[in-house]
């Protein structure tokens, strides 16, 4: 495909590698914040191509991997409901809540619909006026503004029977999180080019400031990631912290302003908890007063006050020191013998953006040998 | 791509060859024949096809002749298989 083939080029990847090889000359640890490109750098095995000096963590940017599990058993229990079709994207469905999940809902007989665009969900309410049509909100910024669209239809149409359960966060928020956290120890970001596509990067410039942490806005395919890198590395060898960006095919200053304005329409920022991390303020989205109709926390406000849905999260699970880039997916004692893809301990094993899931299908095999690959590193 | 004419400007988007309906509602600068990206049946950008090339041609530069050379050895191995 046009602009994804030219970006995956070996020769390129390969020149890349040698030059930030070349310009590092002491330890680094850097974070991608987006599971897209976590995905990237494990499937094409773009950590085994950088220096022994470098070491990439993985960040919190899967939004199935935080939604705290208290949400999920509000969306099981709406999913239950007789009357309700309950739409999510598909990798949601096999996150685990306190009694099983949203596929053991479907397959107990409750109407759970996979979709790919909140569009999907939108021609369900307009096909089943019957019926309630509710919708797992699940997603970071580059997400938001489909919803927010959804719900403006959604009103425009006239419709009484959608409505949104909202799991949206933000990346900001998280990423001030870690940097405050006495554990941190990453001093260079890869921010997620998507998210930045949609809200622009000047709100990461007083991040860069305050924390005088270099930034490189990064998009998702090899050579982009392998170039964020570098202009990273770059940074950190000469002692600059500021953001730059190398995903300028997509990326401008202030993001895409149309786009902004229908989030900002339709949500509003609320605090949010987030699975294995806790509650950070003003971290993720809400539907504002004036949409409330399309609030499914509105709209079936006495169902989950019955349900008591809180819960919390399996203490086995150590997704809480992953999402933080504290421990990495392979370390973890559970990491493919208790923990699967078919019985998960955590979201981040089943999430087509998780960490943990990354490493069960690129690096299963190989997991003794990266182990030991870093145990010879440090020695 | 052609763009049909309601609220949400929807749009036939070949992905590689695979034709799918896309709201190009959040990018009102696009056009038929342009590049999106696309995001849960959504455009968010259009996308920069100068920025593109630039970057390509930015890091084929940086590593000069050699890359060329290496590309040669490459299509050289690929002719072999």
């Amino acid at each position: 495909m046009k602009y994804v083939d030219e970006y995956r080029d070996r020769v390129l990847a390969a020149a890349l590698a040698e030059r930030i090889r070349a310009t590092v000359t002491r330890p680094w640890t850097i974070m991608e914040l987006c599971g897209g490109q976590t995905h990237a750098i494990v499937r094409f095995g773009l950590d085994e191509l950088l220096p022994a000096e470098l070491t990439l963590v993985h960040g919190p940017g899967c939004p199935v991997c935080v939604t705290p599990v208290a949400l999920i058993e509000q969306a099981i229990v709406l999913a239950s409901l007789p009357h309700v079709i309950f739409c999510s994207f598909g990798d949601m469905l096999r996150v685990p809540g306190l009694r099983g999940d949203l596929f053991g809902v479907k397959a107990t007989g409750g109407d759970v619909r996979i979709i790919y665009s909140p569009l999907d969900a939108l021609a369900l309410a307009r096909a089943n006026p019957d019926r309630e049509v509710v919708c797992f909100a699940v997603g970071f910024e580059t997400t938001a503004p489909a919803w927010a669209m959804a719900v403006k239809q959604a009103k425009a149409l006239g419709l009484t029977n959608f409505s949104l359960l909202v799991a949206h966060v933000l990346v900001p928020p998280a990423m001030e999180a870690i940097l405050s956290s006495p554990h941190n120890r990453v001093q260079g970001f890869l921010a997620a080019g998507h998210v930045c596509t949609v809200m622009g990067y000047e709100e990461y410039e007083d991040l860069a400031r305050r924390y005088r942490v270099p930034i490189v806005v990064t998009g998702f395919e090899p050579i982009d990631i392998l170039e964020g890198v570098a202009m990273l590395v770059r940074q950190l060898e000469d002692g600059r912290s500021v953001v730059e960006n190398q995903y300028t095919r997509s990326v401008r200053r202030e993001g895409n302003l149309d786009a902004q304005a229908v989030v900002g329409e339709v949500f509003e920022h609320a605090p949010r908890t987030w699975r294995g991390i806790g509650e950070i303020p003003r971290s993720g989205l809400q539907i504002r007063p004036a949409y409330a109709d399309f609030d499914a926390t509105v709209r079936f406000r006495d169902v989950l006050a019955q349900s008591g849905s809180v819960g919390e999260e399996d203490p086995e699970c150590q997704s809480g020191l992953v999402l933080q880039g504290l421990l990495k997916p392979p370390d973890c004692p559970a990491f493919a013998t208790r923990c699967m893809p078919e019985r998960p301990l955590g979201a981040p094993m089943v999430s087509s953006e998780g960490a943990c899931a990354a490493y069960y299908r690129y690096r299963r095999d190989a997991g003794q040998g990266v182990k030991e690959a870093r145990g010879a590193r440090q020695t | 791509m052609t763009i049909q004419d309601d609220p949400l400007r929807t749009a036939t988007v070949s992905f590689g060859g695979i034709a799918k309906e896309v709201s190009l509602a959040l990018v009102p600068e696009a056009t038929v024949g342009d590049y999106v990206i696309v995001h849960v049946g959504f455009a968010i950008s259009k996308l920069d096809e100068e920025a593109a090339r630039r970057t390509l041609e930015l890091i084929a530069e940086l590593n000069g002749r050699g890359v060329r050379g290496k590309r040669q050895e490459a299509r050289d191995k690929g002719e072999g298989k």
